[in-house]
């Protein structure tokens, strides 16, 4: 028992030093900008030794759009292995499944602090090797090791193009840094196949809309602490999708087209998830297309700012607002959708069932859910005090001046998510309550705590928008826009 | 000897085990000749990294009774080490899933183990 509890507080104490790190990180970069180090350098600052051309050891990379997803993560994290502490003590070989918690950590900070394409080829693959482990846990369900196996085949498909991109840029340029790729990037016939086979990989890996059909399946069977990560590891893998086109390719991309692609994408992804979402009865699996239908509003306001890359004007207008919405929007949904998740989680775990039918007159008894499930429901619908509404208030501002149907078509997608998740709410928490849920209590007070981290993240966003943007949100996107200082961490005064 | 296989032909071959993996993972229902098809395809692109490797006229970077030229920078071949050691990771946790899924379903096919839809 001792030894349990030993274990349970190494975690929570190891992922809140994650956390200070980063806090601490973040201030230093604030302060002094771009961080790197050299993995095995004399010095961890020199990239170059010997006045050599070309960077040959790995090195790691931290700029504002980086420690930006890193704050995401050390939060998240955090709060999902608080939840589960309560949700996962039933389960046997728990032990197993903090070290996978800890290693899928590991690989998602991997991918958003480095610097290198083969790294983060590397780390994209610790994260889905753990992700597919964790997902199908709890195998006496067969759903489960059928979601987990999904989720394993997509991954590693999806890893593979990655890695073949990267042999083809090697095999160009010879390098695998991405400051120094950037520097000398051509943007010939191979480089522009190279840049298809990463979008692809990634859109799979995100799970944008051509190729979504793994994602509620994957999503609605992993324990609910577990889908919480997930969310976040598609958010590590849209942060790949645009560290790519905006840092390693740049001013060099045909930026109309492929802003135009990822716009499009974007705007099926939002349309076609919340339409599946309407018809579920699965909870989770209603959240799922939900997750699908938000993240296309991040991508519709970063493609806008990606198609207007090449024209600084409307780059000044509108360009940069696009994107810094859609870099807000991620912060938001790295909150409210873990939340909801989590609830969908403590439903299942006072219940037994994810079926909405099935359920009822839940409010009565589990009132804490209760709130936290109305508080994550209007922030994802967007109404106006809470986050949701800051940042999609700033794409549709932005995106609007850009085409004004793109607008249009983000507005109708809110309203469609608040009528379906006003359902969701009447058929779970309100009507009298059923026989059989008649002793149903309250969740364990640490799968309080997990959620009401995030409800807490929620609420001081919704006061400050203003503080979040102008400190963490708009240091992000001069980051991504500004090519010329990522390259510059590198390659230091070189030409 | 060397001089009559054309340079690319390793690439070739890689390109033609890529396009007969994907022909698997599309249109095969049994779940153990997906898993071959990731094998396959993971193969292919092995091949293709080492393949990347190759210099006409490099030496071996290996500093023991080392010939006369230049040597050539090992860093496909680290690549492809460590692309072989996740695969391996991968390979076998798909094979641990697989059988879960057997046990659970009594069947290999795609088709008649689903249990999700919609």
């Amino acid at each position: 028992m001792t030894s349990k509890k030993a274990r349970n507080s190494l975690v929570i104490v190891s992922l809140v030093f994650v956390a200070f790190l980063v806090f601490a990180l973040a201030r230093d970069i604030h302060l002094n900008g771009i961080h790197i180090y050299t993995l095995g350098a004399i010095a961890p600052d020199l990239a170059l030794p010997g006045g050599a051309m070309v960077p040959i050891r790995i090195i790691l990379e931290v700029d504002g759009m980086s420690i930006f997803m890193g704050i995401i993560w050390a939060t998240v994290s955090l709060a999902a292995a608080i939840f589960s502490l309560s949700h996962m003590a039933r389960e046997t070989g728990q032990t197993r499944f903090y070290t996978l918690l800890l290693l899928m950590v590991a690989g998602c900070f991997g991918m958003i602090l480095t610097g290198d394409l083969f790294n983060l080829f590397v780390f994209l693959e610790i994260a889905s090797i753990s992700g597919a482990a964790l997902i199908a846990f709890r195998t006496r369900f067969a759903d489960a090791v059928e979601g987990g196996f999904k989720y394993i085949v997509i991954s590693a498909v999806a890893g593979l193009m990655f890695l073949f991109a990267v042999g083809l840029l090697y095999g160009q340029y010879n390098s695998l840094n991405i400051g120094y790729l950037a520097n000398v990037m051509q943007y010939g016939t191979l480089d522009m196949i190279a840049l298809t086979l990463f979008l692809i990989s990634l859109t799979i890996k995100t799970g944008m809309v051509p190729l979504h059909m793994w994602y509620p399946d994957s999503y609605t069977v992993a324990p609910a602490n577990i889908t919480a990560m997930l969310v976040i590891t598609s958010h590590a893998c849209m942060y790949a999708v645009f560290r790519i086109c905006f840092t390693l390719y740049g001013i060099t991309l045909d930026a109309t087209t492929v802003g135009w692609i990822i716009i499009i994408i974007g705007l099926l992804t939002m349309f076609v998830g919340v339409t599946m979402a309407v018809f579920q009865t699965d909870v989770m699996r209603f959240m799922s297309y939900h997750a699908i239908s938000q993240m296309g509003y991040m991508w519709m306001g970063v493609g806008v700012g990606l198609a207007v890359l090449g024209n600084p004007e409307a780059l000044a207008t509108y360009g940069r607002d696009a994107i810094s919405g859609g870099i807000f929007h991620i912060l938001n949904h790295a909150m409210y959708k873990p939340l909801l998740f989590m609830t969908a989680g403590a439903l299942f775990h006072r219940t037994g069932t994810r079926d909405l039918n099935k359920m009822g007159g839940l409010g009565h008894n589990m009132k804490f859910t209760l709130i936290l499930y109305i508080i994550g429901t209007l922030s994802i619908a967007g109404i106006p005090p809470l986050n949701g509404f800051a940042s999609k208030f700033l794409i549709y501002e932005s995106v609007y001046q850009f085409n004004p149907v793109l607008a249009v078509v983000a507005m109708l997608v809110s309203i469609i998510t608040l009528a379906s998740f006003t359902k969701a709410f009447q058929s779970a928490f309100t009507g009298p309550q059923l026989p059989e849920y008649k002793d149903v209590k309250e969740v364990p007070k640490p799968m309080l705590i997990g959620m009401g981290i995030l409800a807490a993240g929620i609420i001081f966003t919704s006061i400050f928008p203003g503080l979040i943007v102008e400190r963490i949100v708009k240091p992000a996107t001069d980051a991504l826009i500004n090519q010329a200082a990522y390259v510059n961490g590198i390659m230091g005064g070189m030409p | 000897m060397m001089e009559y296989i054309p340079l690319n032909f390793p690439f070739l071959a890689a390109a033609l085990l890529v396009g007969i993996s994907f022909y698997i993972l599309i249109f095969k229902r049994n779940l153990i000749k997906l898993i071959m098809g990731i094998g396959m395809l993971a193969s292919g692109v092995n091949l293709f990294l080492v393949a990347l490797g190759y210099r006409a006229g490099g030496n071996a970077p290996i500093y023991t009774d080392v010939p006369e030229g230049p040597m050539v920078l090992p860093v496909p071949q680290a690549l492809t080490l460590t692309s072989i050691v996740i695969n391996v990771a991968v390979l076998a946790l798909m094979l641990t899933m697989v059988i879960l899924i057997y046990r659970h379903t009594g069947s290999l096919d795609s088709e008649k183990s689903r249990k999700m839809k919609g």
